[in-house]
């Protein structure tokens, strides 16, 4: 009885402001722009969006991807150090995250563009200067840098848990150093990569900023076209369709990746 | 004659400067049961870690067969470890985990398998090859962990306060059961514990820590007769430590008389430490008696009352299976054998002492129950 009265506010929450959009989002999506009528025109158009779909995935997971390869190690090392450096440490990862995300883009024009200052420093020494910007390089890039926070912290917190004793046990029973990663470690990290690459995979594929600033025409994202069918285009229907297919890839790959993780939810010792 | 296994020599530790070991000299004889037994922070889990190449020493040497083994890191070393709270790999299995040692030596999967169902037997655990590991109970982690262990046939199972997480009855359960593996593979086994029932029914040998240092080294029933010091007296077992002076060999003097003993080779009126085991003091009628006094407080204990008789101020912990009520005036005598003389020590007149006994047995030599042996005043 008490419960149900102090998850009240929430769930009025939930209702206003994710259960009502959905269905309007639905609703829209399944509309005619003109007419207003029903029509399945919108999702039909969706698949002239293919290619810009899959290149938005593989642009997140490419992302993802490199993002646990730089952030497993910090998030490892964060975990090994004393208290206090630990907390020093995790402050440093978080620090980026207190400035404007825009920001943090435009500083990356700032260094790439063709004058921008890394060229800058090419041409001074006489060497010309290099594509940086609008490559999906860049695009990358951005992602990598404003969503790798997102990976370390789970990571970091998973790996923290990880029972000493267990690793002592690994050597016990024979484990050099690399053996006791692979065979306990890592299979003991599994939630946290897996909550690490939801959390970078599943903003990083619905942006649309970063590839505007960073990318060119070619690296559209869906992100992208689902902005200016909102704030150019005025298709709000077709820009409502995108989303209910993007949202449905986003929660198919989510379910997909938990999957992966079986029932191996238990992280700490028993 | 069985040789000797294992050697620490002059072994001292250190953390940030505070001495955790001090000049431990120890040496382990094949397929002994040897137990390290201390209150916490003795420095036990400590020796242990020394022996299983978790930690060095920060001086000193650990031999294994003679050969010095101080840089070799643990998992090179023929030793295994029955972890405090088992340590079992949440992500395998039951079967996985057993063969975890094994996989990594490489031994192909028909011997694996063979080994790890003769062990799963051992342990009383057939079956549960395909249990997760969060589905067991504590006494079947704590099983598959010591399986875990065997099956890699160390020379040595080294044991962190294996059975500290279980409940009395299932303790007791593997406190036998440990023993007959034990002698079934024949192996050493060096185990940790606070609890001193547990080292008395399960040791070959005893070693009582204190502080970072070897307070006395012996079988079971030397430790528990002939404690060398009042802290050894106090902790194993339960003891009344009185102040006495050695008036001639085989006399000593304690509550202002003389009692025959059969301890000798002190100085003339050295004084000297008494211990009387509650169990051993006879009650007679208040006139009949060496010493006269009156029970102050009775407890039943099942198979005996334990009572506080006051002797003058001073009070005595006395064990008998007859019922005196309180305020009864009761007498007792002290055969020669009853009492057992210890040299003064620094732990002298911190233990042995009753008068702020409360029901319960004393916490096992914690800080705490260190500091309210000392405020003897607060109890009525």
């Amino acid at each position: 009885m008490k419960n149900k009265l102090s998850s009240g506010p929430y769930l009025v929450w939930m209702t206003l402001f994710t259960v009502v959009p959905l269905v309007i989002v639905v609703y829209y999506a399944f509309t005619d722009s003109v007419t207003g009528r029903f029509t399945l025109g919108n999702v039909e158009t969706v698949k002239n969006y293919i290619p810009i779909f899959l290149r938005s995935v593989w642009l997140a997971l490419v992302s993802s991807l490199i993002c646990l390869l730089l952030g497993y190690p910090v998030a490892w090392r964060i975990a090994q150090a004393g208290p206090k450096s630990q907390r020093l440490l995790y402050m440093l990862v978080m620090l980026p995250m207190c400035i404007s995300f825009l920001l943090r883009t435009l500083a990356w024009v700032a260094l790439l563009e063709d004058t921008g200052i890394i060229n800058g420093f090419f041409i001074k020494l006489g060497l010309p200067p290099l594509p940086l910007i609008r490559t999906n390089g860049a695009v990358i890039l951005g992602m990598v840098y404003n969503y790798l926070p997102y990976m370390i912290m789970p990571l970091y917190t998973v790996i923290m848990k990880i029972d000493r004793r267990l690793i002592e046990a690994a050597q016990d029973l024979g484990c050099g150093g690399a053996q006791v990663f692979a065979k306990v470690t890592l299979p003991l990290s599994v939630p946290g990569i897996i909550s690490g690459v939801t959390m970078v995979f599943v903003p990083a594929v619905s942006t649309f900023y970063i590839s505007q600033k960073l990318g060119n025409t070619g690296t559209t994202l869906i992100g992208d076209v689902i902005e200016s069918q909102f704030k150019t285009a005025y298709n709000p229907n077709l820009g409502a369709a995108l989303s209910l297919v993007l949202m449905i890839i986003v929660l198919a790959c989510t379910a997909l990746m938990n999957r992966f993780s079986g029932d191996d939810e238990s992280v700490a010792t028993v | 004659m069985s040789k000797e296994l294992i050697r620490l020599a002059d072994c001292c530790m250190a953390f940030d400067g505070e001495v955790v070991l001090n000049n431990i000299n120890l040496y382990i004889n094949d397929s002994e049961f040897l137990t390290l037994l201390g209150p916490s922070g003795c420095g036990k889990t400590t020796t242990l870690r020394i022996i299983g190449g978790f930690q060095k020493p920060t001086s000193g040497d650990v031999l294994f067969d003679g050969v010095r083994i101080n840089d070799v890191p643990p998992h090179k070393r023929q030793v295994n470890t029955v972890f405090q709270r088992y340590a079992l790999f949440p992500h395998l299995d039951v079967y996985d985990n057993i063969a975890f040692g094994l996989r990594l030596k490489k031994l192909p999967e028909s011997e694996t398998a063979s080994r790890v169902r003769d062990m799963l037997a051992l342990v009383g655990m057939k079956g549960f090859e395909e249990r997760k590991i969060d589905s067991l109970s504590g006494g079947q982690m704590q099983r598959i962990a010591i399986a875990r262990a065997l099956v890699n046939r160390p020379k040595v199972l080294l044991l962190d306060e294996p059975l500290g997480a279980l409940d009395l009855r299932l303790r007791k359960d593997m406190q036998n059961e440990l023993k007959r593996i034990q002698q079934q593979m024949g192996i050493t086994f060096i185990y940790v514990t606070h609890d001193q029932e547990e080292a008395l029914t399960m040791s070959d040998t005893i070693v009582v820590m204190d502080h970072g240092r070897i307070q006395q080294i012996g079988k079971p029933e030397d430790i528990y007769n002939e404690p060398k010091n009042a802290f050894v007296a106090d902790f194993i077992g339960e003891s009344n430590i009185l102040d006495g002076v050695m008036r001639a060999d085989r006399l000593v003097e304690f509550l202002g008389r003389r009692f025959p003993c059969v301890d000798f080779g002190f100085d003339k009126d050295e004084p000297v430490d008494v211990v009387i085991r509650p169990e051993d003091i006879d009650i007679v009628a208040a006139d009949s008696g060496h010493l006269c006094g009156s029970v102050t407080s009775v407890t039943f204990k099942g198979v005996h009352y334990d009572i506080i008789v006051d002797f003058h101020g001073f009070k005595w912990l006395i064990q008998t299976t007859d019922y005196h009520p309180v305020g009864a005036n009761i007498g007792i005598r002290l055969e020669p054998e009853d009492i057992h003389i210890m040299k003064k020590s620094e732990y002298s007149g911190m233990f042995g002492d009753y008068s702020s006994y409360s029901a319960e047995y004393d916490e096992i030599g914690d800080a705490e129950a260190d500091a309210a042996g000392e405020e003897s005043e607060n109890e009525e």
